[in-house]
């Protein structure tokens, strides 16, 4: 039995025939860091705000140690949740709203004040325990809420969007308290985010989502290295990863694939993979990391020749947007502030790492190739999901 | 920075030099629109001699309380007052608590029909009060509640209006709170009387205010439903003064002083949570 099983999970409006979420089926062990990203719109939310039984589930099974919760009421679930707007009471004390919860449950006064101190220290919100929360600055507030949640020690921790209406800065400051919050308290947590960086550092599974169907599930390394399908490859990575529309060409030594004029050289290893999958003549998509292509001078031995549309400068790397006449491609290469707009240059790809997808499925046509026969197992039975 | 400095006075003296006409025209219609007001209230206080006499007489000229003790003695005021305290009172408080209620569930829950429902409580709203007047007094007489408290008070509990108020006022509160007291195990009742009421004091307030003076107001319908001293309330008393055998228009006016008191002072006190309740609601809906 584990802890929370999601079967089937969708959720239709009423008057809509499409579904908002569809088929979500998720297993999650106790003290797992659960991570539901994708773009807005994508049900992320709305999967989350069922798990805490604030949406009702119009489709399939929400099983919580074995039992079915369906039916049950927020208030039965005991449950926390932290939102994106904070929802903290504007009327009490940061004080009061830590301890809300654990009132409605009767605590002893004693008991209570510990917990709401011990939580309080925890957050380091100590010395503003008699303020009210429109005098707390949004960290501040997004901790007090945290602390709300916490005090009662839940069963579940649900988080929605906690960090978006924080500052780059703060967002990086609260991401590593909630990560040391979830060693130090083990209590497994829903995260809802639509920013793939939080995911892959707060996670330690990651649901991708698009259009209120889950892509994908897996660890945050699985998923970068081994994306199922061209959305998951584009979501997750920045810069995003590049699509290339390749003929595959088998030669007595080698595989080659040709895009435009240009040819570019695959691993024996992947060449034959997707010769077994029948794609020896056929076109597909390859996927090239912007890591992955590096610039060369334009003599004659670069893989392709492009223009340089513009440049965003990161600071200890240089992100170029370039195209020709076939492809457009995003390249991560170190800064050189010789490059300009207009400026003919040469790349070279280095294809060990390339993905190759299906252009009609837009599956991941290496899904199986590269990863161990025991991740792969445990591969198949997320990609169920 | 000096420039800055010496401008901010400068300004402020051009703001100020703008604003004198704007001043005075509002001086001037405030008190066309007082005058009324203010005239009783003199009245109020001059010898029956000085109002009938050819000259124009605004202040008066030898000041006197006899009025307000004649309109004293005439008729058990305090009496009146009372009644019409408690009824207000009780009104009032009875309406806070059914229409936010009422308006809770219409803004915060989910059940069938509740848009027709809601719908067929605004439009009762177009029904005027006359219209039903006479069957509720019937119904009312064949239960035997004539001369009480409650007749005055049980039909006026609820109101469409204070309903409407307060709904307006739940469309703007954020829902996230519900669903966060919800999360924290919270029940309906409680997250009303600890959350939802704190927060809706402006309007409670403006509610309260309206409530309060429209009922103290009140008059076809104690009038049809009481008829002792006992149980007047003041609207009604007032009108008592006007019999035959002791027509002084100065000791009204004394009389009508006396009971307009209360409502200017609750609506002075509660003023400033009316306009409040009444923009909240309004324009941010």
């Amino acid at each position: 039995m584990s802890f929370i099983e999601l079967k089937n999970l969708g959720k239709s409006y009423d008057k809509q025939r499409s579904k908002a979420v569809s088929d979500v089926n998720l297993t999650i062990d106790k003290g797992d860091f659960v991570v539901l990203v994708g773009p807005s719109g994508c049900g992320k939310s709305t999967t989350l705000r069922m798990l805490a039984g604030l949406e009702e589930i119009t489709d399939g099974e929400f099983y919580f140690e074995g039992q079915l919760y369906n039916q049950l009421s927020p208030q039965q679930r005991g449950f926390a949740m932290v939102f994106q707007n904070y929802a903290l009471y504007p009327h009490l004390t940061v004080y009061e709203n830590i301890a809300f919860p654990l009132r409605i449950r009767k605590l002893k006064k004693t008991e209570l004040d510990a917990k709401v101190r011990q939580a309080a220290e925890l957050l380091e919100l100590s010395g503003l325990l008699s303020r009210r929360p429109a005098e707390l600055s949004g960290g501040q507030k997004q901790r007090v809420a945290i602390g709300s949640a916490i005090v009662r020690d839940p069963h579940l921790f649900l988080m929605d969007e906690p960090l978006s209406n924080l500052d780059a800065k703060l967002r990086e400051q609260m991401r590593r308290v909630i990560a040391s919050l979830h060693q130090s308290l083990g209590t497994t947590v829903v995260y809802v985010t639509h920013d793939q960086v939080e995911a892959m550092t707060l996670g330690s599974k990651i649901v991708v989502m698009n259009r209120g169907k889950v892509q994908q599930v897996d660890s945050p390394s699985q998923l970068y290295q081994h994306p199922a399908n061209m959305f998951t490859a584009s979501f997750i990575g920045s810069p995003s990863i590049n699509f290339l529309e390749v003929n595959m060409l088998k030669r007595p030594d080698a595989y080659q694939l040709i895009s435009g004029p240009s040819i570019l050289r695959l691993t024996n290893q992947q060449g034959e993979r997707l010769a077994q999958r029948g794609f020896s003549e056929a076109p597909f998509i390859l996927g090239v990391r912007p890591g992955d292509i590096s610039l060369v001078p334009t003599n004659g031995q670069e893989d392709m020749r492009v223009k340089i549309i513009s440049r965003e400068l990161l600071g200890s790397k240089m992100v170029l947007y370039t195209e020709n006449k076939h492809s457009r491609l995003t390249v991560l290469s170190p800064v050189n502030y010789k490059l300009f707009s207009g400026q003919e240059i040469g790349l070279r790809f280095d294809l060990v790492k390339a993905l190759a997808f299906d252009s009609q499925s837009e599956e991941n046509l290496f899904s199986s190739l590269s990863s161990s026969p025991a991740e792969t197992s445990h591969n198949q039975e997320k990609a169920s999901v | 920075m000096s420039q800055a400095k010496k401008n901010i006075p400068q300004l402020q003296k051009r703001k100020a030099r703008h604003s004198f006409p704007l001043l005075i025209l509002n001086l001037i219609c405030g008190l066309f629109m007082l005058f009324p007001l203010l005239y009783a209230v003199s009245i109020a206080f001059m010898p029956s001699s000085e109002l009938f006499n050819m000259d124009l007489n605004l202040l008066p000229k030898q000041p006197t309380l006899e009025n307000f003790a004649s309109a004293l003695s005439k008729m058990p005021l305090g009496r009146f007052i009372l009644n019409s305290f408690i009824v207000s009172l009780a009104i009032t408080g009875g309406q806070i608590i059914s229409c936010s209620l009422a308006a809770f569930a219409f803004s915060f829950l989910d059940f069938k029909g509740k848009d027709g429902l809601f719908m067929l409580i605004m439009a009762t709203m177009m029904i005027p009060g006359e219209a039903t007047i006479i069957s509720n007094y019937l119904t009312v007489s064949s239960w035997q509640w004539l001369e009480s408290y409650k007749v005055l008070i049980v039909p006026y509990l609820t109101s469409a209006m204070g309903i409407f108020l307060f709904r307006q006022f739940y469309q703007n509160f954020p829902i996230s709170l519900y669903e966060a007291a919800r999360m924290d195990g919270c029940s309906n009742l409680r997250f009303i009387v600890t959350i939802l009421l704190p927060l809706s004091k402006p309007a409670i307030g403006a509610m309260a205010v309206y409530t309060f003076i429209n009922a103290w107001n009140m008059f076809m319908w104690p009038l049809l439903v009481t008829s002792s001293e006992k149980m007047r309330t003041v609207q009604i008393g007032i009108s008592m003064l006007d019999s035959v055998d002791s027509k002084s228009l100065t000791m009204m006016i004394a009389g009508v002083v006396l009971i307009i008191l209360p409502s200017i002072s609750i609506f002075i006190l509660g003023q400033k949570q009316l306009i409040k309740g009444m923009f909240n609601g309004a324009v941010k809906g």
